[in-house]
């Protein structure tokens, strides 16, 4: 019994993902293709960067909530850069990643200097940069050449360029797919390899141990949820370049899904803590599941029950082993 | 008032892991006397005392309230057979946000001997008579949370009163209370006593046993010493009881050259645990900081090392200024620190022992911020080497290593620092005595390389054997100094826990 439960939680989501392939492969032969498979990794391709975030956050033993409202907020700021004040491609992608930085930081001032707990500080900026996102556009989604509310025409268009960063392929792989790739490598090298890395995950594991081994949890607190910001600008920006305009609570549904996939993600190998290749497999079960289900003509308002059911399931596997190792 | 015998405690026997915490202990108290229990730091009384208040089950004797024989499982079983403990930490028993009356009610709302219906008016009638026959000035109607220590602990006496105790342990209860408050608690306990109630009082403070206890009883190494009526014994009686063995050869104790002063602090001040302490410390030299539990040793350290911040005073680092706003300024200025709660902050327990080791040099163990593998490793195969780490591989949980061995950890991680100065807390606590004469070898050998060290403890025969130098400190200051060889664990033991009221 111990040894087929230590079993399940080490190799169960890789078997169920392997399970889940099969099945869809096997109903439809369409699935298994390679047209299907880049495009379940695309349409994964903004949660992933979100998802990233989180785990970072995560990380130092913190919690981002604000992320889906971050990217709600880079989204439409990156199709305004565009559609009203024409800007070039370089500050169009620059400005949104400030904004996400700025957002971290404000994150990191409640949660380090003022002392708010980092779940109810970062639910708090939700709830204020879901208002600034609306308040910004006067509630109307970013088109090219939009109706003004004074009556004019907004000078500017979506750029082909830009919406190439979400739209475009190279070497036959859509770009995203490739831009998250980088990411979820890059991410995971960062954590495995570098000094700052290793530094937010002794954080996380206890910060007054870490404090009193001479590291600055404060300033690494403060970097995780920067980059925590960044991840999810640019999650915003390629939402705009994948649906070629800046809607409105674009971001509101990607922070539940970055969460679920964070923490199936724990239940990835065994691992009992948020890391970067769990968050991947954990974005990819999602994806994979969403598009089976889309091929089994299954509503897709089942999928958010689906999705929590595999929240769940993850869940229950990764609590109840650390449980046991802590009774045991 | 009849003194017939309201506890007997017999044979009373515990293991933890195999270690022996307790044999055949033997604890009476009577009805309406104040017995002391006394004995230095793992003697065994807070055992024997958990064992009584339900919080441990005993492994073999028996307990008799009123000659009939109890089987305590749990804290409930014993507060329903009427015994009951005022701890030190009196925050943990009551609810901060409660008024007075209602926390002193507390057991009874929340059981079935309340109706339904609270009558508020009766409840804080009841309260105010119940303060008022005990002698205190409390508002019941004030919120517990702003009252004074002191005075939360009177609420707490209270509260034992309305559950009709018997036996009341009061452990260490005067340790954070001023000389009034604790002349205040002392007329409480003798009212507690005319009222046939039988108290146990725990306290490292010997004038104060002398003061109101009828009886002492001392315990060392798990088992009864002594235990007679305080008239026919003095406090040397009772210190020789506590120590009882000579110091042994256990502490390699090696010569070392001393030489300039590498570590000077002055008017060290943090509210009331740290009063203006100046010390000092030279190259090569161990200089034990001993006291009590309280005296403030955790504190002094915790403001040397910056992880907490002093109000007032400087600290310099081989002449220059330290930079104690925080550890990592510490440890750039050269000094470290191995606290106290190891478990919780000496080391990460859920991360490697390769990974702790690396922790406070990743700067040095990188290049543009890309950690070098074999660097980490060199590093932590040396210093488990060096230390004689006890562990299956570089990469197995810190968590599972044995004390002694986390411990070597927590102190390894600071050798390649280039720190200057190590302080450590109570270093061998919880290390068995293997590892505890490594961990003096270690201790000797960073004297021998010049570094300074100051070693907290409470454990005065530690002190005995291996500093140079012995500063005693109690109630927050450094009360007395003796060079190697001039002190005697009686006077460390009465320098520590007499007040400074009596040295002055």
């Amino acid at each position: 019994m111990n040894k087929l439960m230590q079993f399940t939680y080490k190799y169960g989501a890789l078997i169920f993902i392997g399970v889940v392939l099969l099945f869809f492969s096997l109903y439809n032969e369409y699935f298994f293709t390679y047209g299907n498979l880049t495009d379940i990794l695309r349409s994964i391709s903004i949660v992933t960067f979100v998802a990233i975030g989180v785990t970072i956050s995560l990380t130092v033993d913190g919690f981002d909530l604000s992320v889906g409202a971050t990217v709600s907020l880079t989204t439409v700021v990156t199709a305004t850069m565009m559609v009203w004040f024409e800007m070039p491609l370089v500050v169009t992608i620059i400005v949104p990643l400030l904004v996400g930085a700025l957002v971290g930081l404000l994150n990191s001032f409640l949660i380090v200097k003022v002392r708010i707990p980092d779940m109810i500080a970062t639910l708090a900026m939700m709830y204020i940069i879901n208002g600034i996102h609306k308040t910004y556009t006067k509630g109307y989604a970013i088109y090219s050449n939009m109706q003004m509310s004074d009556g004019t025409k907004a000078p500017g268009v979506m750029e082909k360029d830009f919406l190439w960063i979400g739209q475009g392929k190279l070497l036959g792989v859509p770009f995203p797919v490739i831009l998250m790739l980088i990411a979820v490598i890059g991410a995971h090298l960062f954590f495995k390899y570098t000094r700052w890395g290793r530094q937010m995950i002794m954080t996380g594991g206890n910060e007054e141990a870490a404090r009193l081994s001479g590291l600055r949890v404060k300033r690494v607190r403060m970097y995780a949820y920067i980059a925590s910001g960044v991840m999810a600008a640019i999650g915003g920006i390629l939402f705009a370049a994948r649906v070629g305009s800046g809607q409105i609570d674009a971001g509101s549904p990607l922070l539940m899904e970055a969460v679920a996939a964070v923490f199936v993600g724990y239940s990835v190998l065994g691992a009992g803590r948020p890391n970067i290749v769990g968050t991947f497999v954990g974005a990819v079960l999602t994806g994979v599941l969403i598009n089976g289900l889309t091929m089994l003509h299954v509503q897709y308002y089942v999928n958010d029950i689906v999705k929590g059911g595999v929240l769940v399931l993850a869940l229950a596997v990764t609590f109840m082993n650390s449980h046991r190792k802590k009774t045991a | 008032m009849d003194k017939g015998i309201l506890l007997e405690m017999s044979g009373i026997g515990k293991s933890f892991s195999g270690v022996k915490a307790l044999h055949d202990a033997r604890f009476t108290v009577e009805a309406g006397e104040i017995h002391a229990l006394l004995g230095a730091n793992g003697a065994g009384k807070s055992t024997l005392m958990k064992i009584l208040s339900g919080a441990y089950e005993a492994d073999e004797g028996t307990i008799r309230i009123e000659g009939r024989e109890l089987i305590l499982r749990s804290p409930a079983d014993a507060k329903a057979a009427g015994i009951h403990c005022v701890y030190q930490e009196v925050d943990t028993s009551l609810v901060a946000h409660l008024s007075v009356a209602e926390n002193i009610f507390l057991d009874r709302m929340m059981t079935a001997k309340q109706r339904a219906w609270l009558k508020w008016r009766d409840l804080y009638a009841e309260a105010e008579k119940l303060l008022a026959d005990l002698g205190l000035n409390v508002p019941v109607r004030k919120k517990v949370a702003d009252l004074t220590l002191a005075e939360k602990q009177l609420v707490l006496i209270a509260r034992v009163m309305v559950e009709e105790a018997k036996i009341v342990i009061f452990d260490e209860p005067t340790a954070p209370l001023s000389l009034e408050e604790t002349d205040q608690l002392f007329r409480i306990m003798d009212k507690l006593k005319k009222a046939g109630i039988g108290l146990v009082f725990i306290s490292h403070r010997l004038h104060e046993v002398f003061q109101i206890c009828d009886r002492a009883t001392v315990m060392r190494d798990g088992r009864m010493i002594l235990t007679e009526p305080t008239s026919k014994i003095d406090t040397s009686d009772i210190i020789h009881a506590m120590l009882g063995r000579s110091l042994d050869d256990e502490y390699p104790k090696q010569e070392v050259p001393i030489g300039e002063v590498v570590l000077s602090a002055r008017d060290l001040t943090l509210g009331n645990r740290v009063r203006g302490v100046d010390l000092e410390v030279r190259r090569g030299e161990i200089v034990a900081v001993v006291g009590l539990v309280g005296a403030g040793k955790t504190e002094l350290s915790r403001l040397l090392f910056g992880a907490d911040e002093a109000e007032r005073g400087t600290v310099r680092i081989a002449g220059k200024q330290a930079d104690l706003r925080a550890p990592a300024g510490a440890v750039e200025s050269g000094i470290v620190l191995v606290p106290e709660e190891r478990r919780k902050e000496g080391i990460l327990v859920k991360e490697s022992v390769l990974h702790n080791l690396s922790l406070p040099i990743l700067g040095q163990l990188s290049k543009w911020g890309v950690l070098s593998g074999s660097k980490e490793k060199s590093n932590a195969i040396g210093v488990i080497g060096r230390l004689g780490i006890k562990t299956s591989s570089a990469g197995q949980l810190t968590g599972f290593l044995s004390g002694g061995n986390q411990q070597k950890v927590a102190i390894g991680k600071w050798l390649n620092t280039g720190a200057e100065v190590f302080v450590l807390d109570e270093p061998t606590k919880g290390v068995d005595i293997g590892a505890k004469r490594d961990i003096f070898t270690i201790i000797g050998e960073l004297a021998a390389q010049g570094k300074g060290i100051l070693y907290l403890t409470c454990e005065f025969a530690e002190a005995l054997g291996l500093a140079d130098r012995i500063l005693v400190m109690c109630d927050g200051r450094i009360v007395k100094q003796f060079l190697r060889g001039e002190a005697t664990q009686e006077n460390l033991l009465y320098y520590a826990s007499a007040g400074q009221e009596e040295l002055a």
